[in-house]
């Protein structure tokens, strides 16, 4: 299968300033790839290399396997989705959608058309005579949607299209986006600051940090097997707990933790040596209450302080001297200072080398 | 608790009532009625002093009314005025005024700005150098540019005439020197790095994306200038006119130097015609010819306010 998107390679520095650094990524065709990471990291410098809006300075970028280093962003076949929309002011919303085709001197009548499809797909056809001033934020942003989606391209860009909308519009539209995906099958890149939009959303995330790619992976792989110490702590909130120890035999210390580490899978079994590790045990696979008996490893911790969420609570305990964070049900009644009692299932958690903090 | 209901009944509710004679008041309405009073005036007397006749103004009170209101001194002013040679009054500078003024603005704005889109935009390299030469300009003193430019525009018309002469070897000679069209583009450079400011920040203030979009859209370098930019830009391009305007049309050096009596604006016949030596001085007759110059960019001031003050805080403050 020929790949939708390939980067091959790719520098990019503005002077001295290296922003993406030999970069390589592959982007199957009608895959939803997220691009995450923290601001700064380069995410939406890459989008906009990929949008040709930025002039690499080395690398190879392909689309649909042609060769786009060097061609104009409306030659790509690429419609982009801004985070503020930028939606044309003096146009109306029929104009807005309009532009591009016009540009590309497309017929009236296919523009016609074309602008009704993408009207009815994006329920927006009783607005296609309103300015943009005239529409919520909403609105506006399914417009810009619409604006890549009529000119028909293979590759749809997102640079954080809902950062922009209040919490509800945000789920709302995330769930429309996921449905438009499902219903249009076009490759999308997707950036975003948002880890729930990136775990819900994607098929494939790719965790970014100061302009390389700490991990490429399916949500349920950066979440459950993060490849390093960034990836863990960066996914998931609350974040993961960290334990600074040393892995003896197959079996985790420090201090008064002991933790046997069965059942864990190891990235490569064969080369485990007793070294110092960072352990990360995530809040929501500690269990508390009946569970803990069934539980590998049992412990006992103080609670400090307690978050209650509704839907989940959240308890900031003690153990052996660090914060330790445990996610326990809504209804769950704990009180400051109690002693609660903890198990832990060491297949569950991550280890990491403590020098170059990669998985082990 | 009943003592706090009662004070809730009687004590303060609502806006507090201000009172219309405080000190502040008498201090801010003083102050500006003095200043009225300063610029209103002058005003005053000029228009008083071109209704009377000349008897009238001899009797030396200047601030008195005109008892006998004549409009003899404006149309004197307007149309039988001499200036040197000429005697068609102000007329003749009004309308070469006219003619030095509509190109130079159309000129001067449109290629300004271009060049305001161009360095907020599509910055090249160098262009930040380009742009601080550019601002550099404009505290260049203009008295130092004058002679070179006398110069440059008097060469250039010859190397115009032997251009048009390879064609045409009967073609009378071609002058930029002494022309309107010399001053025109005089005019158009010195507008340049004023309004280059102006719109650069502008457009520079304007989204980032929508200018990203367009270009994903497949609009070029002018496809988004004329359909993006252009129709966004209203309150700006009404504040370039204006200063344009008003600069153009109250300049004085310039037309004095690159023109000749002909195609003398209408500030330099003003001055001619007031300056006079020979003869009564016609204060009526000054009077109104000062007020018919001073005419047009009042005008344009009444007519574009608004746009003006929405225009100068949307551009040229910010950025």
């Amino acid at each position: 299968m020929v790949n939708s998107v390939e980067i091959r390679n790719l520098d990019l520095s503005f002077g001295s300033v290296e922003v993406l650094k030999d970069l390589n990524l592959d982007i199957a065709e009608g895959e939803f790839l997220v691009l995450l990471g923290s601001s700064g990291c380069g995410k939406s410098t890459l989008l906009n290399c990929i949008a040709g809006l930025l002039e690499v300075t080395d690398g190879q970028m392909f689309i649909k396997g042609k060769n786009v280093t060097w061609a104009e962003p409306s030659e790509r076949g690429i419609g982009m989705v801004f985070q503020s929309y930028a939606l044309y002011p003096q146009m109306t919303v029929k104009g807005n959608l309009s532009f591009g085709l016009k540009n590309a001197k497309v017929p009236k009548a296919e523009i016609e058309e074309r602008v009704a499809r993408a009207a009815e797909i994006l329920q927006i056809e009783p607005l296609l005579n309103r300015k943009p001033g005239a529409l919520s934020g909403g609105q506006r942003q399914r417009v810009a949607i619409g604006r890549a989606l009529v000119r028909d391209v293979d590759v749809f860009l997102f640079d954080e299209p809902l950062s922009n909308l209040d919490a509800k519009l945000r789920v709302d539209l995330r769930v429309e986006l996921k449905r438009l995906h499902n219903q249009l099958n076009n490759t999308m890149i997707y950036v975003t600051h948002d880890q729930v939009e990136a775990m819900t959303l994607a098929d494939r995330i790719a965790v970014m940090k100061s302009g390389k790619i700490m991990q490429l992976g399916s949500p349920d792989e950066i979440y459950n097997k993060p490849k390093n110490l960034y990836v863990a702590d960066f996914i998931g909130s609350p974040s993961m707990n960290f334990l600074e120890g040393q892995l003896e035999g197959g079996t985790f210390k420090k201090g008064g933790v002991v933790l046997p580490m069965t059942g864990y899978q190891y990235v490569n079994p064969l080369q485990v040596t007793d070294r110092p590790v960072t352990i990360g045990i995530r809040p929501e696979h500690v269990v508390t209450g009946e569970l803990v008996a069934k539980a590998p490893v049992q412990s006992e911790v103080t609670v400090d302080l307690v978050e209650p969420m509704g839907s989940d609570t959240l308890v900031y305990a003690t153990l052996d001297g660090a914060t330790f964070r445990v996610r326990m049900d809504g209804l769950a009644s704990v009180g400051v200072g109690q002693t609660l009692s903890i198990g832990i299932d060491p297949a569950k958690a991550s280890l990491f080398d403590k020098k170059d903090e990669a998985r082990i | 608790m009943v003592d706090a209901s009662v004070n809730a009944m009687t004590g303060p509710s609502g806006p507090k009532p201000k009172r219309v004679f405080s000190s502040t008041n008498i201090i801010i309405y003083g102050t500006l009625l003095v200043a009225c009073l300063y610029y209103l005036l002058p005003l005053y007397v000029m228009i008083v002093t071109s209704l009377k006749g000349m008897p009238e103004i001899r009797v030396g009170n200047i601030f008195a009314p005109p008892i006998e209101v004549t409009t003899a001194p404006w149309t004197k002013a307007w149309s039988e005025a001499c200036t040197g040679v000429n005697c068609d009054g102000l007329s003749r500078g009004f309308w070469n005024s006219i003619a030095i003024l509509i190109p130079s603005v159309i000129l001067s704005i449109a290629i300004a700005s271009v060049n305001g889109y161009a360095l907020a935009n599509w910055k090249f390299k160098g262009s930040e150098v380009f742009f601080t030469i550019l601002i550099f300009g404009a505290f260049i003193p203009y008295q130092v540019m004058i002679y070179p430019i006398v110069i440059l525009l008097r060469e250039s018309g010859d190397g115009i005439t032997s251009f048009i002469r390879l064609f045409d070897s009967d073609a009378p000679n071609f002058r930029l020197m002494g022309s309107v069209w010399g001053l025109v583009i005089v005019h158009t450079i010195f507008g340049m790095p004023i309004l280059t400011l102006l719109f650069r920040n502008y457009f520079t203030s304007v989204p980032e994306e929508l200018f990203k979009a367009a270009r994903v859209d497949g609009a070029g370098f002018w496809g988004i200038y004329f359909q993006i930019m252009l129709p966004m830009s209203l309150p700006i391009f009404v504040v370039a006119m204006i200063l344009q305007v008003t600069g153009i049309w109250n300049d004085f050096l310039f037309g004095v130097i690159y023109t000749k009596p002909e195609t003398y604006p209408m500030t330099v016949q003003l001055n001619n015609i007031v300056n006079s030596v020979q003869g009564v001085k016609e204060y009526n007759v000054n009077m109104a010819a000062t007020l018919l110059t001073g005419l047009v960019p009042l005008i344009i001031y009444f007519a574009s306010g608004k746009l003006f003050v929405r225009g100068i805080a949307a551009g040229a403050v910010k950025g």
